[in-house]
């Protein structure tokens, strides 16, 4: 049986939640428009004012939002509520001034955990499950947005933050967790040490999981679906926008159902900046409709997806979006961790290496690798096999420290990394997701 | 008294090793010595030859990187028991060894060589000598 948290909005009439939202629109950007000059600045160079905008059919007409916009106003320049309104800050892992920071009103976690909360109950989840979230907790919105969706959903919640696999195995056994909320490749990772450890799916007590903040395959799904005995479902946000719970899955497993009174999409041709028939490949556009504290309008999210609004059998009317094919960022996730060439970069340069270097991802039996090739030089090399190795180790240690995951550091004979005449290729990702 | 071995690094893959020969081949530099050192990513290669500075120049100018260690090369009677004599000694006077290999002589056959890659050459080489073990020099390793 099919459980929603909010079944009057979640199942609404398509032209109901339409009017929603162009009430929404309307208002959100009058608040943007009074309340944060950068925006407004951006309006009044397209000549557009609120006066334009009458309903969703005039989004359009509005300028984008995109990463580098939020870098140029880092960190106050797109707020829409004063400081002494806003009770949180959310943040993406950047330390390179890629770095991401989002504030919230009560009201607006109020309203992402409603999000998350949906996305529990989709999932399956009622106040009788044992919910272990396994996303990490802290700056990242992952273990704080599931937290408060499971508390809204008055699941018995484990907060156990990411790390520590032995005492997640633990918690699952001992306090017979239901449901489990973590990075996709975490989720295999864990499946992977329970089943070394002899336990056959019947012996684990999950029957759900909700996993996302990265991408991951059809393929994934199903081997994490066989290994805990599990139903997987995906979830999809980013912390310009609140972060987990922008879109989720039903049970048809079948593509994300977006929060449409919260959010609006829309699809671009990249190029562009077309907006594209519903159905067409291009990038994802967001338009954040209730956001008081950090309210994006059109935000460029750099994700390619197809968005559909084919009946859905769960009986959910929000719009679908597909899994994102691939992201033009340079932001890497790996094993579920945000990183950034830049911040090899730095760790190489501090140890004596040069900064010509290659990042090489692929993923192997549902987990990711992660090999930073770096070129050997005179001053870096000795005749002693154990000296080298001993630098290569530290290198390795320095790359932990640095981004919170492990790399293989592999020294390369020189020049063996090409040499690009524009941008530099950092980064060859061989995962076929 | 020590022989000049250059120690080049080379990545471990398929034709790696080839390259560097390819390079001494065109540039008629013959080795004496030769072993390998390898991890499963990167070996380091470490040839004697009978020109250090015109290997060394034409490696420095096809981009390997590489770098000269002096080392020690002991002639071995080539019967039983001639290694044993040596390490003997060394094992005896608390020798640090980095690591040694062993290659065979000329036409004569009479010796095999050993070449040992110690912290204190000077001291190693008295604590030969005193056992009457001589090490021989880069123009008796080239005549070979």
């Amino acid at each position: 049986m099919e459980r929603y948290y909010q079944p009057e909005i979640e199942c609404a009439p398509v032209e109901q939640l339409k009017a929603l939202q162009d009430e929404r629109l309307v208002k959100q950007v009058k608040h943007v428009w009074e309340n944060v000059p950068y925006y407004r600045k951006k309006m009044e160079e397209k000549g557009v004012t609120p006066d334009d905008i009458h309903g969703t059919a005039d989004l359009h007409k509005l300028p984008f939002l995109t990463k580098d916009d939020l870098r140029l106003a880092y960190p106050y320049g797109l707020m829409g509520k004063p400081l002494k309104d806003c009770v949180r800050i959310q943040s993406t892992s950047g330390t390179t001034g890629k770095r991401v920071v989002a504030f919230y009103t009560q009201h607006d976690i109020d309203l992402w955990e409603d999000c998350c909360a949906r996305a529990i109950m989709a999932a399956g989840g009622t106040d009788e499950d044992v919910c272990q979230v396994s996303y990490g907790y802290g700056l990242f919105t992952g273990g704080p947005g599931l937290n408060g969706g499971s508390h809204k959903v008055g699941c018995l919640t484990i907060p156990t933050s990411s790390g520590n696999t032995e005492r997640q195995i633990m918690f699952i056994q001992d306090l017979q967790s239901t449901i489990l909320c973590c990075t996709p490749s975490y989720a295999a990772y864990l499946g992977e040490s329970m089943k070394e450890m002899g336990l056959t799916p019947d012996q684990i007590p999950l029957k759900a999981g909700i996993f996302g903040a990265e991408a991951w395959s059809e393929e994934m799904r199903q081997d994490i679906q066989n290994t805990l005995g599990i139903k997987a479902y995906d979830i999809y946000g980013l912390t310009e926008l609140s972060g987990p719970g922008v879109s989720f899955e039903c049970s048809e497993q079948s593509g994300m159902h977006i929060n449409e009174d919260h959010f609006i999409a829309e699809i671009i041709d990249p190029n562009t900046g077309e907006v594209l028939p519903e159905g067409t490949k291009g990038e994802l556009v967001f338009t954040s409709l209730t956001k008081e504290a950090f309210p994006l309008l059109r935000y460029r999210t750099r994700d390619i997806c197809v968005l559909s609004r084919k009946k859905c059998s769960c009986g959910r009317t929000f719009i679908k979006m597909a899994k994102p094919m691939g992201r033009s960022d340079d932001m890497l996730i790996i094993r579920g961790v945000n990183v950034f060439p830049s911040q090899i970069e730095a760790v190489l340069l501090k140890a004596g290496y040069p900064a010509n270097y290659q990042i090489i991802i692929d993923r192997v039996r549902n987990t990711d690798t992660f090999d930073v090739h770096v070129e050997m030089t005179p001053e870096m090399f000795t005749d002693n096999v154990g000296e080298i190795q001993k630098r290569q180790n530290a290198l390795e240690a320095g790359l932990r420290a640095m981004l919170g995951i492990s790399a293989k550091v592999v020294l390369v004979a020189p020049k063996t990394i090409v040499r690009s005449e524009g941008k530099a290729v950092r980064v060859i990702d061989k995962r076929k997701i | 008294m020590t022989l000049n071995q250059i120690s080049v690094f080379v990545e471990n893959k398929a034709g790696k090793l080839q390259q560097l020969t390819d390079v001494l081949a065109k540039n008629r530099i013959n080795m004496r010595a030769l072993s390998l050192a390898e991890t499963s990513e990167f070996g380091i290669v470490r040839i004697i030859v009978d020109d250090t500075a015109a290997a060394a120049a034409v490696l420095a100018q096809e981009g390997f990187i590489h770098s000269i260690t002096k080392v020690l090369g002991v002639a071995i009677p080539d019967e039983p028991g001639g290694l044993n004599r040596v390490l003997n000694v060394l094992s005896g006077s608390d020798v640090n060894m980095e690591y040694m290999y062993a290659f065979l002589g000329g036409k004569e056959a009479k010796h095999a060589y050993m070449i040992f890659r110690v912290q204190d050459n000077e001291a190693v080489e008295a604590a030969l000598a005193a056992n009457g073990i001589a090490c021989i020099d880069q123009a008796t390793l080239t005549d070979l």
